[in-house]
């Protein structure tokens, strides 16, 4: 049969549920600090007072939730089209290529508004161009996508360690990154945004790259569930010989998904370089790349979700910063037990409440679940 | 008096919006055969796996064999002597038959002695009512028939003293079914009970002691099968008069659409399934491809419609070839006039995940209609989908409800309403009504004979003989890849069944 869940008010499934997981996420993360002899709702509070206490704190969660709604959009256009692209790590990091190029070009000669839209092109294409080959594998040639994709991180990895401490590296220069970038490629500040609402902010690098991510939340919406495109793809990924019989080429919609998931994850490379560092360093992607598979999968592979998803995300790792400046027992590593177990509950364990809420609105009001709508939509 | 097996009392069950079971009574006396037969979506299933424990009734009790019991898991109904025959078998394909017997109910940490003890044990149940398998024969190897009768075996291994079967004779030839009825009516002799679920009225008058009938999530009569017709059980479950051979005039054949010549088509293992088919589809005719399940009749509808690959062979549509290299484009085929219902409506046909709305437009959504520029026309496609609703009713009628969420019937009726509603010139049609509903069923015929008369070619492939009988202008019968011979509609279904099974042929050849 076809559904073995009765159906819930939208505001259950969609609000109710996970809140349910990240409470059930956050007592047992309690537990693990309690084994480390801390008191668990001090921790509490200084992981939320730290990520939205203050306002430098706020500007910090969005900065991280930047490049993370970046990276779970990545992942769910992939997903949509029935692809796991883990590779947004690697097209994240290979996207600093193509951003380092167009600031260090155009920073003495252009603006910000001319540098920032070349640059979104340059991160978009070399994260598309990187997700290309493994697409085009899998596609033609039946590669699994996972492999390729996780196999190209490395390859990423190599090539930018070549390029900075290569060519992208000033000469004169010792450490394995590009020059500053000046003015003409630095982002402006977000900061005052949050200081409208009488925040104060010491310094932090929340930037207008936030308000990209949010507009490519929007299109992304606009591409699954509104285009032609995203019809295809959503139809590949929920039966391949269903697409075949509808006429849409696997090869093509293949190739299309990942290199638009691939531009994504490129983009997500804007936010720490122009937005923060000011330039292009090792490693910067810092495992954002990774992060954004939990983002989508919390976020049920939805625009509206994965923003969501990257706040809570950008919470736990701003908060977990200040809980383990102010905590010494609970180290980095703690904060990603934190952080594991907000994945497991929310996106593994997705459904181990739901039949006991389903039986608990069943209870109290029959009507709640539907039961009583068939007359009406019946027939 | 005889006792009751089983007792269901009250059973209420809803799914979401959808009241599967509402009140149901039943009374299954012990040692006999009863049958439940409903349209498509009328709580058979559902009733059946409360039974068996997949499902929990929201509300009302079970009694077996007169105490209330607690069926919580199929564990619990294997433990009550409950037994299932689900319609797709629940075999381990490359297992043997014993291990398939056996798995999940090994009676020792060590396999070897759990398989020689059932073997006796299979040995037994063989000579009692003549379920002859040879017990080291691999599942995929054997015909359907038999792996049916493996499914039974499992059950009465497990001491099942009721048994339950969905859907038996779906894939089963004419002869198969009749000798697993052979097997049922010894099994009730032996003193075990028989639950039969189907919606073929011809098995129920055949085989069954008493039958009930039931009707959008209620049960709405039980009769002894003696005192009841074919007529009035259709009447019953569809709550109108129906006509189980749909009316229609002569056939006014005109110019040929589609010209098959010499096709031939392998699997992905090398093996020939379609072996050097010639047949020509006129306008204004429906031709009938019977056979059993799995003669070439799936490759064949699948090379037709460009989907599949040929080794050799042309087809031609209106005079113009089709790409029969496997690369052909099935839109560029919608846009010549051929649309195609396919077999398997769950995973070609439809997407189950997609609003009703989503699957209207599948393998058209490059139609102008639904697009608006770079967008698509949600307006239109919903309208659009709530028209073919209306006119197909559909049921229920929400464009905007997961396509998983409607009966097999009405799945089916999406997918027609969106084939036929683009005017082809060709259709063809893979079991167009393949767990459809006697209701559905009378409306899906109408249609394609309605189509027919319209001047349009119609192929029509199907495993049910009494379908492919009532439609077709001309039956061909396919065995084996080949097709072994041509009939009218008058053709008998002695004749058709000897063809079905390769007789013929193979006198022929000798």
């Amino acid at each position: 049969m076809s559904t073995p869940y009765a159906k819930l008010p939208a505001w259950a499934d969609y609000g109710l549920i996970p809140v349910i997981n990240l409470f059930v996420a956050f007592v047992v993360a309690g537990f693990v600090v309690l084994l480390v002899g801390e008191n668990p709702f001090r921790a509490a509070v200084i992981l939320v007072e730290g990520a939205f206490g203050r306002g430098t704190g706020i500007a910090f969660t969005l900065f991280y939730a930047t490049t993370f709604i970046f990276s779970g959009l990545s992942v769910a256009v992939a997903a949509h089209c029935g692809l796991f692209n883990i590779g947004g790590e690697g097209q994240g990091y290979i996207a600093g290529l193509g951003i380092g190029v167009v600031c260090l070009a155009f920073d003495s000669v252009l603006p910000w508004w001319l540098t920032f839209p070349l640059a979104i092109i340059a991160s978009a294409a070399m994260g598309a161009l990187w997700a290309l080959i493994p697409a085009y594998l899998q596609a033609k040639r039946g590669s699994h996508i996972v492999i390729t994709t996780i196999m190209f991180n490395f390859i990423a990895a190599s090539v930018m360690v070549y390029a900075l401490v290569g060519f992208l590296k000033p000469a004169s220069s010792m450490a394995p990154q590009t020059r500053t970038f000046l003015d003409g490629a630095q982002l402006p500040k977000l900061n005052w945004v949050i200081e409208l609402f009488g925040a104060k902010i010491r310094s932090a690098p929340l930037n207008i790259s936030f308000l990209l991510a949010l507009v490519m939340a929007y299109l992304v919406w606009l591409l699954i569930w509104r285009t032609r495109l995203g019809y295809e793809m959503r139809t590949y990924g929920h039966s391949s010989k269903a697409a075949r019989y509808a006429g849409i080429s696997e090869i093509r919609i293949v190739i299309i998904a990942m290199m638009i998931s691939g531009a994504l994850a490129g983009m997500m490379a804007l936010n720490p370089t122009m937005g923060d560092q000011h330039n292009v360093a090792l490693d910067f992607v810092s495992g954002a790349g990774f992060v954004g598979i939990a983002v989508a999968l919390m976020g049920r592979l939805h625009p509206v979700g994965i923003v969501l998803a990257a706040i809570l995300f950008g919470m736990l790792y701003q908060g977990g910063a200040e809980l383990a400046f102010e905590m010494p027992a609970i180290s980095r590593d703690m904060i990603v037990i934190i952080q594991g177990l907000v994945i497991l509950f929310a996106g593994a364990l997705e459904h181990m409440f739901r039949p006991y809420i389903q039986a608990l609105f069943a209870s109290i009001s029959p009507k709640a679940v539907g039961i009583e709508a068939v007359k009406g939509k019946g027939a | 008096m005889a006792q009751a097996a089983i007792e269901l009392i009250g059973i209420n069950k809803s799914f979401g919006a959808v009241r599967a079971n509402r009140d149901i009574n039943l009374e299954i006396v012990r040692g006999t055969i009863h049958g439940i037969v409903g349209e498509n979506g009328a709580g058979k299933s559902t009733l059946m796996s409360i039974l068996y424990g997949f499902y929990q009734a929201d509300s009302g009790e079970i009694r077996v064999g007169g105490q209330p019991a607690s069926i919580k898991t199929p564990n619990d109904a294997i433990a009550l002597g409950i037994g299932m025959v689900h319609q797709h078998f629940m075999l381990v394909d490359n297992f043997s038959v014993l291990e398939n017997v056996i798995l999940g109910a090994e009676s020792d940490a060590l396999l070897k002695k759990s398989i020689a003890k059932a073997r006796s044990e299979l040995e037994r149940l063989e000579r009692e009512y003549g379920l002859e398998v040879d017990p080291d024969a691999i599942i995929e190897e054997l015909p359907v028939g038999l792996q049916q009768r493996v499914e039974i075996l499992k059950a009465l291994y497990r001491g099942a003293e009721i048994l339950i079967l969905d859907e038996p004779t779906g894939v089963l030839t004419p002869a198969e079914a009749d000798h697993l009825f052979r097997i049922l009516k010894q099994l009730k002799e032996q003193g075990k009970t028989v639950v039969l679920i189907t919606h073929k009225l011809r098995e129920i008058m055949a085989i069954t002691d008493t039958v009930s009938v039931m009707r959008q999530g209620t049960m709405v009569a039980t009769r002894e099968t003696k005192k009841t017709t074919v007529e009035e059980l259709a009447e019953l479950m569809v709550g109108r008069r129906v006509l189980l051979r749909v009316e229609k005039g002569e056939a006014e054949a005109g110019g040929v659409k589609l010209a098959v010549k010499n096709l031939t088509v392998k699997d992905s293992r090398g093996v020939t399934m379609v072996d050097d088919v010639s047949f020509d589809l006129r306008a204004g005719e429906i031709v009938g491809i019977a056979g059993v399940a799995g003669n070439g009749q799936s490759e064949l509808l699948e090379a037709i419609s460009g989907i599949r690959h040929a080794v050799s062979g042309s087809v031609m549509l209106d005079g113009r070839p089709i790409d029969l290299t496997g690369k052909a484009d099935p839109g560029e085929l919608r846009d010549r006039g051929l649309a195609h219902v396919p077999e398997d409506r769950h995973h070609v046909g439809l997407v189950l995940a997609f609003e009703e709305n989503e699957n209207s437009i599948l393998g058209y959504h490059d139609d102008p209609r639904y697009l608006k520029g770079p967008l698509l026309n949600i307006e239109a496609i919903r309208n659009d989908a709530k028209d073919k609703i209306t006119k197909y009713d559909i049921r229920p009628a929400d464009c905007r409800l997961k396509t998983a969420n409607f009966s097999g019937g009405n799945q089916q009726k999406i997918v027609l309403a969106r084939e036929m509603e683009q005017d082809p010139g060709v259709l063809i049609v893979g079991q167009p009504t393949r767990g459809v509903d006697v209701g559905a069923i009378e409306f899906i015929h109408k249609r394609l004979i309605a189509m027919r008369d319209q001047g349009k070619a119609v192929l029509v492939v199907s495993v049910e003989l009494d379908e492919i009988r009532s439609l077709s202008d001309r039956i061909l019968v396919m065995f084996a890849g080949r097709i072994v011979g041509e009939r009218g509609p008058e053709a008998t279904e002695g004749e058709l069944g000897l063809l079905m099974a390769g007789v013929e042929q193979r006198e022929a050849a000798e």
